[in-house]
């Protein structure tokens, strides 16, 4: 949509009319030449242009220029899309907001839009009040500075229940004058018409609503095993899919994602339920059910125990199967039970395998030593066992100390009001305030004719939680371990008391969580106790820990009114826990209806867009296009066109996979056109760096002095570069250098089988003679040992090396170490007489070990001077120079082999030839 | 107290070396340059003083007694006079141009043009010292000398900087009579000068040959666009509107020059050779060294 368009500066528009003088200026100026230095001008004096095509601008960058310059007039112009055409306003301004969880969805929008429009009351000198309706001010709204309430607006947060009653509150606003405006959540509720009319009897009312409906969420309720959930919406209108996520901890305590089901609204229903079949291990994790995406609490309902089912095993003492089921001692529990629990019948072993929550004895007397070991291990682990009296339990004989009843026990029981008792049947006494049934009200219809009855005990008094009128025990409890052991003194069917057939049978069990809430609570269920919030809602949805809030009567919990005092959450009792969610189970949702006076606004305003900005960039790109294409048209673009055009080769190139072939082939062109001397890559930068540099020193002497024209040295990656290229390998030691692998150790074996020559390089030759341990020289050993080396001697003063190009007798570098270590003479080596070397036929050393340092007494700079300084003063460049003469003797032997010392066969060979 | 550290001792003698550098560099190139020549005896192949053996001729009258070879009179009845090749030095005059138009090249990779004749000249020095000619440098009227000390002098007097004048001209004036010389320039300015020294030198019997260096830039003429074209003084310019339209006439001029050179040099006896910054320097070692050796031969 585009709506009108402004402009801040219209005036500047006129400079528009200059666009058609500039391009007739333009179309006369052309582009300015290039400047060029070029000798052979000289040939081109008096030659003239045949054609002269450039001296004008081309039409199409003309128009790029208008077009740019045309951009930037407009855009300085400061035109504005949709401007704001507001009419101030005047008089007090009143502002409500719902604030409740419906409003939490779109709460940013919401501020957002009260602050456009406090600013405007700003702008217009207006007073203004903010009011929340679930958090209202005692007295009225107060009606303040723009400034003042605009510092407030941040603070202002949506909460996690709707509005109260409002009648009392509304009438502080009769017989003022204000204009109104409501941000609606869009539900309606009752008391909002009576506000209304009083706002629209104080002046203008406009109401703020977002279009778009609001959801919620039912509490979770059983139906035959299944969890049954009911999502609610405000609108029914279209058909719309939602995703509803079941969340709770894993094993091991992360919340996540128990269960993610599909939710289906269709065209024009308002509610939609949704059944999910978990099973039972992840149903009794699960914390909450949340509508996915749905920013707000309604949208959340948390789970409590309703929706654990607890295992419980019965067992019962008597087996005989011909009685009745009324007659049955568990028909009564299973009743009870059934509803809400997951009853094992099993023997007691296999019962206690599965590991129940609690288990019930019906008139079971005697149990075996074993089983009794492993049911008292149980129960101190946590486990709850229930026992109730009977026949059996009554004849029974009982150890004193048996762990397994929670008093001691009289043996026979008695008879009371019974067809031949003298007395009247016994009536409950009224619950205690420390017993878990207080608050529980008494029927006056339960009636007990028989019991079994506890032996006086100083403790019974306090392990009693349920007595008969006469003050015998009715139920005894006591702790064993972490669990307990609870005894009903009656049996379970109606043969000894009525109690089984009342309601209070079941709220008895329930209290003590060996069942669980079956449906809503009542004032009467929750009477006396005190309840503490756990985990909170905001309006949000999002759960948060609540440790300080102040425990809440169980009767409040029971009336769910949520408020200040009692926001929804899971909310724990003596031992269970109760939810209290946003939304009822009986709560829906309807859109709120307003009076015809009103004004409805949505939540979004189109706001006023200015155009400056995109217009002058489109400018900024439009000249620098321009500034290419001059450059283009004026032939300057030619070295970065070679650039771009490299850089597109390498593009090309680079990913393709022939690539390395190719890279090894083009070295080992490099490699064997001329001779090359080679380092060994120690991946140390500076070493790497020396080697390179010493190399290409030697190789430039060796240019300058010898017939040995070398070209620039290449480091080798023992890995995978091919050795077989070249004649001399240096290799540094340093102490960090990584130990090639076997691959690359049996090509270095090859390397020195078929002639190459490695030289050692320790570097060490100042701080110790070879074989003294320093660093580097245990490094050498360490790397040499896999290498095929033969024995090995300092150079003899016979040697070829001291001889091949020029005489020596030293082998300095940077150190001036003697021991530089060469392939030992064969044993039979003799000296002919009157020579002055020893006959030593054929073979270059495959090796030279020392630690002199000779790449830096090599190393050359570009200019052809020495980079390193070696020695002192004048004895320093003679050291310097043999060192020089020492690399040239090492290439010519490793080139030329062992020539020299042919040359001691010079005469014999003339004696044989001629005469 | 001055304290501008570029003229500090020790910044001087930094630039001063780093210059120096540069002398022994040169020589250095030329005479790896002259090492691809494999210097054979050049004599004059005609008999005349000098130590090798050329032939023998019978005794004639007039021949002086000691003159005869008795040793090869004794084999035959006649006397033989034992004549030996004509080993006469010769001198050559080297011209390199100095012009400013000289420094120029058209790649970074290059040389530039007044390097690459600087190398090419030292060079031949070098072969014609080992040859045992006498060489000199016309540039500053070294007269023509041999030895060590003749090259290390040339090769000082070709590292002085480039003249003030776009485009250098050879002198003839301190050509000697009857001796060889070689001129190398782009030859790129007025043809008239550089014509009228040749004819002088060829009137004063001077032979030799002419080696035009040129960039490879200047033989192409890749220049595209509205171009401003300068001297490398910056004294002249020349515009153009469309570079690229202009570059059939340029090379057409190119060739008429090389052509008016070439006419020159045939009728003058003289050499020509044009040679290009990006091809080996060996190619025009060679060529020249050839050049001079047959030269020689008349």
């Amino acid at each position: 949509m585009i709506g009108a368009i402004a402009f801040s500066t219209p005036l500047l528009l006129t400079a528009l009319i200059a666009l058609p003088i500039l391009w007739w200026l333009l179309r006369a100026v052309p582009p300015s030449p290039i400047r060029r230095r070029f000798p052979g001008i000289a040939l081109l004096f008096g030659l003239r242009d045949d054609e002269n095509q450039t001296d004008k601008t081309p039409w199409w960058l003309l128009m790029l220029r208008m077009l740019a310059l045309a951009a930037a007039i407009i855009g300085f112009a400061g035109p504005v899309l949709n401007p704001d055409e507001r009419v101030p306003g005047r008089g007090n301004l009143l502002v409500i907001m719902d604030g409740s969880w419906a409003s939490a969805r779109d709460w940013p929008a919401r501020i957002d839009r009260l602050e456009g429009i406090v600013a405007d009351a700003g702008r217009d000198a207006r007073p203004v009040a903010v009011v929340s309706l679930t958090d209202l001010p005692p007295e009225g709204p107060v009606f303040q500075t723009a400034d003042t309430v605009q510092a407030a607006i941040g603070g202002l947060q949506p909460n996690p229940w709707a509005a109260g009653d409002l009648s009392g509150w509304a009438e502080t606003l009769d017989g003022q004058s204000f204009e109104t405006i409501w941000f609606s959540d869009g539900l309606a509720r009752e008391g909002r018409e009576g506000l209304s009319n009083i706002l629209a009897d104080a002046g203008v009312v406009t109401v703020i609503e977002s279009p778009r409906p609001a959801f919620a969420l039912s509490p979770a309720r059983f139906e035959d095993g299944d969890i049954v959930l009911t999502a609610h919406r405000a609108i029914g209108a279209g058909a719309r899919e939602m995703v509803l996520v079941a969340l709770g901890p894993d094993p091991s305590g992360a919340e996540q994602v128990l269960a993610r089901e599909l939710l289906e609204f269709e065209e024009g229903a308002v509610t939609t339920d949704l059944t999910l079949a978990l099973p039972a291990e992840l149903r009794n994790r699960v914390r909450r059910f949340e509508l996915e995406g749905i920013r707000s609490a309604g949208a959340v309902t948390l789970s409590d125990d309703s929706l654990k089912r607890r295992e419980i095993a019965l067992l019962a003492g008597r087996e005989d199967s011909e009685a009745t089921d009324l007659l049955s001692p568990l028909y009564y529990l299973n009743r009870a039970l059934v509803p809400t629990a997951d009853l094992i019948e099993a023997p007691l072993v296999d019962a206690l395998l599965a590991s129940p929550d609690a288990i019930i004895f019906a008139d079971i007397a005697t149990v075996s030593t074993a089983e009794a070991e492993r049911l008292t291990a149980w129960i101190e682990d946590g486990g709850m066992l229930v026992r109730f009296a009977g026949p059996r339990t009554a004849a029974a004989d009982f150890d004193p100390d048996d762990p397994l009843l929670p008093v001691r026990l009289r043996a026979g029981g008695r008879s009371v009001g019974g067809a031949m008792s003298w007395g009247e049947p016994k009536r409950l006494r009224p619950f205690t305030q420390d017993s878990p049934f207080f608050g529980l009200s008494v029927p006056d219809d339960i009636e007990v004719v028989s019991q079994v009855v506890a032996e006086p005990d100083p403790t019974l008094a306090e392990r009693t939680i349920a007595s008969l009128a006469d003050g015998t025990p009715l139920v005894t409890r006591a702790a064993l371990g972490e669990g307990q052991v609870i005894l009903f003194h009656v049996t379970a069917n109606a043969e000894w008391s009525t109690l089984p057939l009342s309601g209070l049978f079941v709220q008895m069990l329930e209290r003590l969580a060996i069942s669980t809430r079956p449906a809503d609570l009542s004032a009467e269920d929750l009477a006396g106790t005190v309840w503490t919030a756990e985990d909170v809602l905001d309006a949000f949805g999002t759960v948060r820990r609540a440790d300080t809030l102040a425990g809440v009567p169980g009767e409040k919990i029971a009336a769910a009114e949520l408020g200040p005092l009692m926001p929804p959450g899971l909310y724990a009792g003596d031992d269970r826990r109760v939810a209290l969610n946003v939304f009822g189970r009986d709560d829906t949702l309807a859109p709120a209806q307003w009076p015809e006076t009103v004004t409805i606004e949505g939540m979004t305003v189109t706001e006023p867009l200015p155009l400056m900005g995109p217009l002058l960039s489109l400018s900024l790109v439009l000249l620098i296009i321009d500034a290419i294409a001059s450059l283009w048209l004026a032939g300057r673009l030619r070295p970065m066109r070679g650039a771009v055009a490299v850089i597109a080769g390498l593009a090309l190139f680079a990913p393709q996979t022939g690539q390395a072939q190719e890279d090894s082939d083009i070295r080992a062109l490099e490699a064997t056109a001329e001779v090359v001397l080679a380092y060994v890559e120690t991946g140390e930068g500076q070493l790497d760096r020396l080697s390179r540099e010493g190399l290409s020193g030697l190789s430039q002497h060796l240019f300058n002095r010898t017939s040995v024209e070398p070209a620039e040295p290449l480091g080798v990656d023992l890995e995978t570069d091919e050795l077989s290229f070249f004649p001399l390998i240096y290799w540094p030691i340093s102490e960090r250098q990584p130990t090639p692998s076997a691959e690359a150790y049996a090509k270095l074996n090859r390397y020195l089988r078929s002639g190459g020559m490695i030289v050692f390089d320790t570097r060490d030759g100042n701080i110790g003679g070879f074989g003294s341990s320093t660093a580097e020289a245990r490094k050498l050993q360490e790397l040499a040992r896999p290498l095929d080396i033969p024995a090995l001697e300092t150079i003899p003063i016979d040697h070829v090396l001291t001889r091949t190009f020029y005489l020596l007798q030293d082998f300095p570098g940077r150190h001036t170490s003697r021991e530089v270590w060469v392939e030992a003479a064969p044993a039979d080596a003799e000296q002919v007489e009157g020579l002055p070397f020893r006959n030593l036929n054929d073979g270059v050393t495959p090796i030279l070990i020392g630690g002199n340092d000779w790449a830096s007494a090599w190393a050359l700079d570009a200019r052809g001077l020495p980079l390193y300084r070696v020695g002192r003063g004048f004895g320093g460049e003679r050291q310097r120079e043999l060192a020089i003469r020492f690399g040239i003797n090492l290439v010519m032997h490793v080139l030329t082999g062992n020539y020299k010392s042919d040359q001691v066969h010079v005469p014999a060979l003339l004696d044989r030839l001629g005469n | 107290m001055n304290t501008d550290p570029a003229s500090t001792p020790a910044s001087l003698r930094h630039r001063a070396e780093a210059h120096a550098s540069a002398y022994p560099a040169l020589l250095a190139q030329a005479e790896h340059l002259a090492a691809t020549v494999l210097l054979g005896d050049h004599g004059r192949r005609r008999a005349g003083m000098g130590d090798e053996f050329w032939q023998y001729r019978p005794a004639e009258q007039g021949d002086g007694l000691r003159m005869i070879d008795w040793r090869r009179s004794a084999r035959s009845d006649a006397h033989f006079v034992r004549q030996k090749e004509w080993q006469a030095a010769q001198s050559v005059m080297l011209w390199v141009d100095d012009g400013l138009s000289m420094t120029f090249s058209g790649g970074d990779n290059r040389p530039s043009k007044g390097h690459r004749a600087r190398v090419l000249a030292l060079a031949l020095a070098v072969l014609l010292n080992k040859g045992g000619e006498r060489f000199g440098l016309a540039n500053r009227g070294t007269p023509p000398r041999r030895g060590e000390a003749q090259l290390q002098r040339i090769a000082g007097h070709l590292m002085a900087p480039a003249g003030e004048a776009d485009y250098g001209a050879p002198n003839a004036r301190v050509l000697p009579a009857g001796s060889r010389a070689v001129f190398l320039s782009d030859f790129l300015g007025d043809p008239s000068e550089t014509i009228a020294t040749l004819t002088r030198a060829a009137d004063r019997g001077v032979k030799g040959a002419l080696v035009q260096v040129l960039d490879p830039d200047e033989e192409a003429f890749p220049y595209d666009g509205r171009t401003v074209f300068e001297t490398m003084s910056g004294g002249q310019s020349f515009e153009t509107l469309k570079a690229s339209g202009l570059k059939n006439k340029y090379l057409d001029r190119l060739a008429e020059r090389k052509a008016q050179l070439k006419e020159v040099t045939r009728r003058t006896g003289w050499q020509f050779h044009t040679h290009h910054t990006d091809q080996a320097a060996t190619k025009a070692i060679l060529w020249l060294f050839g050049t001079l050796d047959k030269g020689a031969m008349r």
